[in-house]
Order: C-alpha cells, then structure tokens, then sequence
C-alpha cells in the first residue's frame, strides 16, 4: 500500500516557505487576508470551467473555481485591498500542469489598473524567488504577430482554420470558431517557444472574462495573463465593476454553455447586488500556487509539489 | 442475432477525461491505441488533449489533437497470450493454452514478427473484433543455426562478427566461433544475439 506523500519533504517545506513570504509580503503592503467559503449555491458560468457539484443534506452546493466572486462581495462591503491563499477546483482538468483541485494566490488592489497590478505581481514574484527575475511584456495581439505573423485583428476565420490545420497537425480546425483557434495556437504552437517571466496582456474582447473593456480600444480586454517558459501561472483583470455588463456576460455564458450542450448556471445574483451597491475601481489577480513552485523549483509535472493525488 | 443487437446499440465510448496510456479508441475506422495524452489549457480558454496514437494496423505513430469533454468510440481490442501453432504457407495459427481456441493470422497481422515465431512459443496476440491484427513475439527466444560460414576454432575473444541464418529464416550477427547447428538467445526487440544455449 502506497501511502507516502508525492512531493519531497524539501518541496513541502518550501510551499512553507513560501506562504509565509506572501503573507509577510501582503501584510506589510496594507492588504487584509480573508478567507471565504470553498462551497456557494453559486458558481462561474464560463463555458470553458467545469463545477464539481457537492451534495450537503438536501442543497446541492459547488466547489468554487475561484475565490473571486465571494472576495468581491468582501470589496464591495469596503475590505480595502484583500489577498487569500486556498485552493480551488475545477472537473476534469488533469495532467502535468493541471490537477482538478489546486492552490490559489488571489488578491484584490482597491484603486489599481491591471498594470499597476502587472507591477507588483513582478515585485512578488522577485521577492519569492529571492534572486532577481526578468519580465518582458506583450500584448496579445503583438504575440501572434511576433511567433507567427498572424494579424488576428485582420484574418478571416477560414482563413486561421487554415492556419491551425497547418501548424497543428491531427488537429480539426473546422469544428473550432475563432476564438478557440486562438486558444490552440496559443497553447500548441506560441507557448511552447515562451521563454522566462513574460506578460500576455491586452486579451481579445471576445475573451474578457470579467475583465474591463480597455477605455481606449474597445477591441481588448484590460485582462493580462503571466508565463513562465510557456506555463500560465497567473491570470489578472481590471475588474469589470458595472452590475448591468457583468449580468450580459452571464447571459452571454449562459447562451455559450447551452450551445455546448452544458447545464445553465444559475445567476449569482448576490454579485450582481453587490457589484449594483458599489465596488470601487480594482484589479484582481488569481497566481496557481502549485505551478509557482514548481517553477520556483524546477520541477516537470503538478505531482511533485502535491502531498496526496488521487 | 440478439447477440449481434446488444453489441451494435450498445457501442462504448470514452470521453478525452478517461485518455490514459493504453486505451484502445477507434480513429477514421481503424483501432489505435492511446501512447502518451497531454492536457493542454491555455489561461481560461478552450482545453485540449494532445494524443499520440499507434495505429494497430499500421503500427504507425501519429498525432492528434481533441477539444477536451469530445467522446471516442471505443475500439473492440484484446491482448492476449497465445501459443503459436505453425505456418501453412498463409497463415500463421495460434491457440489460447486455456480455451483451445484457434486464430489464424496473416501477414498483416504477423509483420516482422514471423522471424521470431517458433513452434510452442507464446505471444501476444492482439485481437480487434475477434481476429488477429497484430503479433508480439516473446522478448526472448532461442533458434538454431541453420546456416552460416565455416567457424574459426578457438577463436572466442575477437570481437568479429559473420551473418548466420536461424532456423525461421531471420539472419542476425553473430560471434565468429558459431556453427551451424547451435542455439542461440535472441532479443526479438532488437534483433540481437544475445548468448550461445547450451543443449
């Protein structure tokens, strides 16, 4: 019977280390820890996230895939600036990079753009790794442009079918619509080529998420996303905090996931209150934990830096 | 007839959540089997399993791309041990040591394999809907010389090797001081020879 942890003692002792430096580094920096419920009534509607549903008595509860909607509500009732370590789930991703229950690091800057978010993520991401670290950034758009001369701006969608069938072969481009072309480009074919700390940031609008469109250019979202040689370790909005926008786009999911053949979520109707009451200009990041150890220690797969797996 | 319903209506499926290493789908009508499956999931988007795919037919390799949450039919393949009979020239004929049951397999099926099957011997016979499609030879096997130049006596530590031909037609290098008539320990995965056996 194999019941011995995966991870090293060191690798645990270091994700030791490490909480303790982000609390440390939060602390002094004026942000409050909170701690909100791994189960709601509620979940993310987004097409592309599967809820684990959990039966408790006779409610039927979900185990959240970020903290983010509760710790908003904890914005919008006037925390101030937030952080929480903990973990969330998400069905059915496995593999080297994905377990469906993993460790988050999210906070919440009261009065940041995502680009002073972008700064201090640089600056904790330094101060974890105790040495000096590079960061480079690009835009979306400029990233498809550089690795594969695609203007995603300008091409048709036949025409990025075409691309994908070229560049990913055994791929079925044709049963794909635009956007999740751009998702197989970027994590079949862009990915692979990133090197070192590099920011992805000004996201497709059709990929918002729940970020702000961009004040300036209604054809990007103010969402940025950080790499480490091609492995997404966080992802980061300014936050959209119009109650009547964030309601179209749970319609808008909603729609998707039908389309998908997936169940409808329920509405979280107390986010949309809270966000109606009021919640200040922000910007939220979520950083996968378990990825950033692995980085942190050079590690191949999620396995080595869990305790127990399944 | 009943029998035939039950196994047409009742035609299995996985989704790409259940890909592992080893799992036999049916790809462009023909069965493969699963050797490596990647998940791949860019930030929030669309995820995808990156699968390379032996064709059991073929052999070849190949790879191939699903939208994560897709179903596969499932491909009706076994593995199985079974003892080779011999050769009538077209088929190759196995048993199952168990039930006696026979399968005749040809050359397709066989491929390279028939260098190495000797009478007696247990392989693995890969069955797809019932019949042969693929033959695995045991790792180890042991044939004769059944021709090979003239052996230098004595001449055991010099590292020369000549061309010998084993009594199922394969031609593998061996150590000069060999003659017709010995047995040798073959590794099938290589080609090689491995040691004399002493009769």
């Amino acid at each position: 019977m194999s019941w011995q942890p995966r991870a090293e003692l060191s690798v645990i002792r270091e994700r030791a280390r490490v909480y303790r430096q982000i609390r440390t580094f939060f602390n002094t920096r004026g942000c409050l820890e909170v701690d909100t419920p791994l189960l709601m009534p509620t979940t993310n509607s987004d097409v592309n996230i599967a809820s684990s549903e959990v039966l408790c008595g006779d409610r039927r509860l979900y185990l959240q895939t970020s903290p983010e909607f509760a710790m908003k509500r904890l914005l919008a009732a006037g925390s101030g600036s937030i952080f929480q370590i903990g973990h969330a789930f998400r069905e059915g991703e496995r593999g080297r990079l994905h377990n469906p229950e993993f460790s988050l690091l999210e906070w919440y800057r009261v009065g940041y753009d995502y680009r002073q978010l972008m700064d201090e993520m640089e600056l904790l991401i330094t101060t974890l790794s105790l040495r000096q670290c590079e960061f480079s950034r690009v835009s979306y758009r400029a990233l498809f442009r550089q690795a594969l001369s695609l203007d995603i701006d300008e091409i048709a969608l036949e025409e990025l079918r075409a691309e994908c069938a070229r560049l990913v072969p055994g791929s079925d481009p044709a049963e794909l619509d635009f956007d999740q072309c751009l998702d197989l480009l970027l994590g079949m074919v862009i990915a692979p080529t990133m090197r070192g700390y590099q920011f992805v940031y000004d996201y497709p609008v059709s990929q918002a998420a729940l970020a702000r469109v961009n004040a300036h250019d209604a054809s990007v979202a103010e969402r940025f996303e950080l790499f480490f040689d091609g492995i997404e370790l966080a992802n980061g909005f300014s936050e959209l905090t119009d109650a009547a926008q964030q309601r179209v786009r749970f319609e808008a999911d909603n729609r998707a996931r039908e389309r998908n053949g997936l169940p409808r979520h329920a509405i979280d109707e107390q986010l949309l209150a809270a966000l109606q009451a009021g919640l200040e200009d922000c910007a939220g990041v979520a950083l996968g934990l378990d990825r950033l150890l692995m980085v942190l220690l050079d590690l191949e797969s999620i396995d080595q830096v869990l305790t127990f797996r399944d | 007839m009943i029998g035939f319903f039950l196994s047409a209506t009742t035609m299995a499926s996985y989704s790409t959540n259940e890909f592992r290493g080893g799992l036999k789908i049916m790809l462009d009508g023909d069965p493969c089997s699963i050797i490596e499956n990647e998940f791949v999931k860019p930030g929030k988007g669309q995820a995808f399993n990156r699968v390379k795919i032996r064709n059991l037919k073929t052999g070849r390799v190949l790879d191939k791309t699903f939208k994560s949450g897709e179903s596969v039919e499932a491909a009706d393949v076994i593995v199985t041990e079974m003892q080779y009979l011999y050769n009538d020239g077209e088929f190759w004929h196995f048993m199952d040591p168990e039930s006696y049951e026979q399968q005749a397999a040809d050359a397709n099926a066989v491929g390279d394999a028939h260098l190495w099957l000797k009478a007696q011997d247990s392989c693995e016979v890969t069955l797809y809907n019932g019949s042969p499609i693929a033959v695995t030879p045991p790792n180890f096997v042991e044939l004769e010389i059944t021709d090979t130049d003239p052996g230098l006596k004595g001449d055991t530590a010099q590292g020369g090797t000549k061309p010998a031909t084993l009594e199922t037609g394969a031609v593998v290098k061996v150590p000069l001081f060999l003659e017709i008539g010995e047995q040798l320990r073959i590794d099938t995965r290589s080609g090689e020879y491995m040691s004399r056996v002493k009769k």
